[in-house]
């Protein structure tokens, strides 16, 4: 069709993120040829995002930490949702990884007697996250960056090329995954942004490392790489999504102004004495503690304002309720009309505390506001609201091997489901793209290795997705939908119909809209030509957020009831029988279904594979009895009945 | 939307080099970028006259039998002798219009300050715009930097720091007895205190060095082990970061305390006594 | 809507191009990225421009606003002059792609110039101790983001494209001594960042310093600690005498 370029690898890691990256230094250590793939420059993945730490029972500052008790953390995090086995490899493996990073050159902080500092976080039982000030994700980033330079000094050393074994495609965009005739993986097709020419990689393993899907929202925190390109192309290749309904939303992102809207807000800020209130100055939050939690949180403002110096004697702060009970609360206080200017609501650290003391304990909050909102959180009150943070969904793969449904195809990190289950603790998702990063470069490894002969791409696909990408340039005469304006529209209906908060009645609009989005995005047409086009590369970008999109509206459709990152209006509470029940999507495949460019989405209901029983066993039966059925307790040692 | 500048590419070097973005004007900065160059070679060029004319002027620089300004400071050359006392450390340099009194000292001064990591930083801007301002081109055909002599000599800034370190104490001397007058005993008079804050600002622009940080702690590999020069290396860094302002400001205290000693010592000035 | 503001971006690509004049509106609070993406939504869709994060953290959409070298979704609209055009132009450091973004590709060849960490070969991971004091130095200049500002703004390359060869730029230079104050590296890299990475070429004008968005010390406590253990080296007679009779003697 047009002038193509080709390369052939063993492996081929999209995504230059922490999971992607550290895919690719497992597989290049294993001997193989390495690409990787990514949209922006080597170095700038969201990964640089995380500010908290990254999770590893390390014991360096409360030797009472375990795998075992990390296990529990997550799996409660999740409210037992969670692939236990993923969760299990987490806590067992985390720790080394974090190791592993400092022998590449990482340098975190430390303890007094020289180990890696680790600090205390939401749903951690311990103080369990290795970090650098708040910058973890920068450094790890950065160390995986580096090892993988030096892996191709080694190269370089050995073979006079640097790029002999591992190679970077910066600025490049895979926008297919290429399969043999009997299904399995054959490489992918993608273009390179700079030029807009087109690049065939042909190689028997991929590990899609593509992160989340927050693009789809018009409130993130997340970048515009983050359009769940992973989910979709492994979606269209035949593999399934498991989980998408779970979308974490963070109560406090920026509301204002327009430029940072959704950036995040630190929830240090009220763990330090920061608190909420309504444009009347009330503090809302005493009105939203619901049942479950009734007797656990404080009551009156007297008592929780105790509570940050006397913690042994007082109830804490309703403002630091889980996430989606604070995000849910905001919510309804901006919905009812009691919002601040820019449909937030007030969080007030200023008057609880002197101004010196807020720029000691919360430096980089009091930068960021200062710098961008040009708010001086010392003298007036941040508006927040909640922002889209974090998919818990993506691709379902081998909890070991990090292999989906599809020969040759891995997946890790973000883009990779099961491990947090319907909600993620703080920390978990570095330790997690480490871990799984590993398991699915090894994986990629091991299957490569296995294979017998090399599966062939189907010349046609090339062809096919050629096609597909440049379509925006030539519609007909009729055509003339502003990619821009489309995504904006999707933004709108994401955030306002399959948001925080959900409803049947909304999301059944939702998927309406989404079905008429689909429509226009035929009509989708681009200015200027192929080079460096960044209105082409969101029209081809859009493709994969509308299919994530439906994905996320008909599994959030199909689960009746409330739990972690999905929340119903018209369910609202937790329902032990969806708890042992997983929402599968895939592509819906018929002659009249067959779309190729956004193929239609069905979701599928099936049963979890059941704990194992030592690892059932490490939770007291009494807690586990709020989320399972009476039946799926029968082999606690504690002996649950059938009854 | 409307074009304003050809479309054109320029052969040339720097911004202009092929392949560069062909934006046309060498700089777009719409700030008073010349301002800050221009006023340090001002500074700067004002400082050199005044010394200089100061150092070979051979009179007033005595004053109340006592107070000895720091451009003559030590006094080794026979001249001193036409102001008794005023010689602490003997006089054996020969007294000719070429050689200031303090010949001893001033080199090593002017040294310091010629290779200091701030001084450099302003002459390469103000006097050989290299660059004058951020972003903004450097009119040189070719550029080395300090690779090659004589800008390789920069690097022996350390040695000059040591002897600043003696020059330092002399000058602390110097303001010490300046409290002793032959006839009257202990005194004291504005111009110690003058003395005084001006030695003391020496310090701290002597110790404030760049050089003396990295001999402080800054070559260790590891604090940990050498806690004191730890803390040492502390001090020293929090004081280097105002390295700048101690160059500058030593500059004013310098030429302050020289003009006062001259003008107490020409009479136009009578030295307030404030004890004794 | 707020104000309408001019601006004068360039476009165009390695054969040419102009600054081309827009009346964009702009919302109270907004920064220079802002206004760039409403360019693209409603009057450029095909402005090409590199970023990312929007929060200062990636280090990807570096360009030069009114002349001076910044990150542009750290540029807030309200701190640039009101009555004058804003001008946007790309690095011009480096050699440009199309529009606003520029190939930045001398930085990955630079990076794999200078040797990696080098560890201990006998620490297995987990046994790595350190104090805090000792990896503070090291952990200020691993904040940088890689926005490369500190590249462009350098006079050395900037202005002479002949020393692109010689010099590793601040950047870089700052890599090397992040490695030679790594409490654990057993690597020398003093001799070659004079000789191979081009030290000496750094007049410490300080713009890299000027221009860093993260507020790294570069030269202060990096690029000058470096000269010092270089001079400690190559340039202190009294070093060398004292190397050389221990030679003579051993």
């Amino acid at each position: 069709m047009t002038e193509t370029e080709r390369h052939e690898y063993d492996v081929l890691v999209v995504g230059a993120g922490g999971a992607g990256l550290r895919a690719a230094i497992e597989a290049r250590e294993r001997g193989l040829r390495v690409a990787i793939v990514c949209k922006s420059l080597f170095g700038k993945a969201h990964t640089v995002m995380a500010e908290g730490g990254c999770a590893a029972a390390m014991g360096n500052v409360n030797e009472n930490d375990s795998w075992q008790v990390h296990f529990r953390d997550t799996m409660r995090g999740g409210k037992f949702l969670n692939s236990w086995r993923m969760a299990e490899l987490h806590a067992k493996e985390a720790p080394d990884r974090v190791w592993e990073l400092e022998s590449w050159g990482a340098l975190f902080d430390r303890t007094e007697d020289g180990r890696i500092h680790q600090r205390n976080f939401g749903g951690h039982t311990y103080p369990r996250l290795a970090h650098v000030g708040d910058r973890t994700g920068l450094e790890i980033i950065r160390t995986l960056q580096q090892r993988i330079v030096a892996l191709q000094q080694e190269d370089h050393a050995a073979t006079g090329d640097y790029e002999a074994r591992l190679r970077v495609f910066a600025e490049c965009t895979v926008t297919e995954l290429l399969r043999s005739d009997d299904g399995a993986i054959a490489g992918a097709f993608g273009y390179w942004r700079e030029s807009g020419r087109f690049v065939v990689f042909s190689a028997p393993a991929v590990v899609l490392a593509t992160g989340g899907i927050g693009k789809s929202f018009q409130v993130t925190s997340n970048s515009w790489e983050y359009t769940g390109d992973g989910h979709a192309l492994a979606l269209r290749a035949g593999a399934e999504l498991v989980d998408m309904e779970f979308v974490q939303f963070h109560p406090t992102g920026m509301v204002w102004p327009p430029s940072v809207k959704g950036i995040l807000v630190t929830e240090g800020v009220r763990g330090d004495g920061g608190v909420l209130k309504d444009s009347d100055g009330d503090r809302f939050m005493f009105g939203y503690v619901p049942a479950v939690f009734t007797g656990q949180y404080a009551e009156s403002e007297d008592e929780a304002d105790r509570w940050y110096d006397d913690q042994e004697n007082n109830r804490r702060t309703p403002d630091l309720l889980p996430r989606d009970e604070v995000a849910r609360a905001i919510n309804t206080e901006v919905k009812e009309g009691r919002g601040s200017v820019h449909g937030g609501v007030l969080l007030d650290i200023a008057s609880r505390m002197p101004a010196e003391e807020i720029r000691r304990r919360l430096p980089s909050m009091y930068h960021q506001f200062r710098e961008l909102a040009d708010v001086d959180i010392t003298a007036e009150p941040m508006e927040v609201g909640p922002t889209c943070h974090y998919v818990m969904g993506g691709i379902d793969v081998d909890p070991d091997t990090g292999a989906s449904g599809v020969p040759g195809l891995f997946a890790a990190g973000e883009c990779a489901g099961g491990i947090h289950g319907s909600n993620r603790l703080g920390g978990n998702s570095l330790s997690d793209l480490l871990v799984f990063g590993r398991r699915a470069g090894l994986g990629a490894a091991g299957y490569v290795e296995r294979l017998e002969g090399r599966p062939a791409a189907r010349a046609e696909d090339v062809d096919a997705a050629a096609a597909t990408a440049l379509a925006p340039f030539d519609r007909g005469e009729a055509a003339g939908e502003n990619p821009y304006a489309l995504h904006a529209d999707l933004q709108r209906s994401m955030n306002d119909l399959v948001g925080i908060i959900r409803t049947e009645a909304e999301m059944t609009a939702a998927l309406t809209r989404l079905g008429e989005l689909r429509e226009r995005l035929r009509d989708v047409v681009v200015d200027g030509h192929r080079q460096y086009n960044p209105g082409w590369h969101l029209a081809l970008d859009l493709r994969n957020m509308l299919v994530v999109g439906e994905a996320v509206a008909t599994s959030a459709l199909t689960r009746t009831e409330s739990r972690g990152g999905h929340t119903r209006d018209d369910h609202p509470t937790l329902d032990p029988q969806w708890r042992h029940r997983v929402l599968r999507c895939r592509r819906r495949s018929g002659p009249q279904d067959d779309d190729p460019a956004v193929p239609p989405v069905a979701v599928e209901v099936a049963e979890r594979d059941p704990m194992r029983a030592d690892l059932l066993a490490l939770f007291d039966l009494a807690e586990l009895e709020k989320y399972y059925t009476p039946a799926e307790l029968s082999s606690h040692p504690q002996g649950g009945s059938d009854g | 939307m409307t074009t304003t500048v050809p479309r054109r590419r320029r052969p040339g070097t720097g911004v202009d080099a092929p392949g560069r973005a062909a934006v046309g004007a060498r700089t777009l900065r719409t700030d008073r970028w010349w301002l800050p160059p221009l006023a340090t070679a001002v500074g700067l060029l004002a400082f050199l006259v005044y010394g200089g004319f100061r150092a070979f002027q051979r009179q007033y620089f005595f004053a109340d039998e006592r107070y000895l300004t720091p451009f003559y400071s030590p006094c080794v050359s026979l001249g001193c002798a036409a102001e008794p006392g005023s010689a602490h450390f003997g006089m054996f340099l020969p007294d000719n219009p070429l050689i200031p009194y303090a010949a001893l000292s001033l080199p090593f001064l002017l040294g310091f300050r010629l290779t200091c990591y701030y001084y450099r930083k302003a002459y390469y801007r103000s006097f050989w715009l290299a660059p004058a301002a951020c972003a903004v081109p450097e009119p040189h055909a070719t550029y080395t930097g300090e690779t090659r002599f004589p800008l390789i000599l920069q690097n022996v800034h350390r040695y000059f720091f040591y002897v600043a370190l003696l020059v330092s104490a002399i000058n602390t001397y110097d303001a010490i007895v300046a409290f002793h007058h032959p006839t009257d005993g202990f005194v004291v008079g504005v111009g110690n205190l003058v003395l005084l804050v001006n030695v003391a600002l020496l310090w701290c622009y002597t110790v404030s060095c760049h050089s003396c940080r990295h001999v402080m702690g800054g070559r260790l590999a590891h604090f940990s082990k050498h806690p004191v020069r730890y803390r040492l290396w502390t001090w020293v860094s929090a004081l280097n970061t105002r390295h700048m302002l101690f160059a500058w400001v030593t500059l004013a205290t310098l030429v302050l305390t020289d003009l006062y000693v001259a003008l107490v010592a020409a009479g136009t000035l009578t030295d307030l006594r404030l004890i004794g | 809507m707020g104000d309408t503001r001019a601006f004068r971006v360039w476009r165009g690509d390695a054969a040419g191009g102009s600054l081309v004049d827009f009346e964009v509106e702009v919302d109270e609070g907004e920064v220079v990225l802002d206004v760039v993406h409403r360019l693209q939504a409603t009057q450029a869709p095909d402005l090409a421009v590199r970023w990312n994060c929007k929060a200062g953290k990636c280090g990807s959409c570096s360009a030069e606003i009114d002349g001076r070298p910044r990150l542009m979704c750290m540029t807030r609209m309200s701190a640039l002059d009101i009555g004058a055009p804003v001008t946007i132009t790309p690095m011009r450091a480096f050699p440009v792609i199309r529009d606003l973004v520029t190939d930045v590709s001398f930085n990955d060849a630079k990076a794999r110039e200078i040797r990696s960490f080098t560890p201990p070969p006998d620490l297995a991971p987990g046994e790595y101790r350190m104090s805090q004091v000792d990896v503070e130095r090291s952990q200020e200049f691993r904040r940088c983001i890689e926005c490369f500002l500190c590249q462009d703004t350098c006079h050395v390359v900037r202005d002479h494209e002949e020393n692109k060869g010689a010099f590793a730029g601040p950047r870089f230079l700052m890599r090397v001594a992040e490695l030679e104050m790594h409490p654990l590296d057993v690597a020398d890299r003093v001799a070659v960042v004079q000789d191979e990475h081009g030290l000496g070429r750094c007049n410490i004008t300080k713009c890299c310093t000027e221009v860093c968005p993260e507020g790294i010390k570069i030269t202060d406590n990096a690029l000058i600690p470096m000269k010092e253990r270089v001079a400690d080296r190559k340039y202190d007679p009294l070093v060398w005498l004292g190397r050389t009779i221990r030679r003579r003697g051993a």
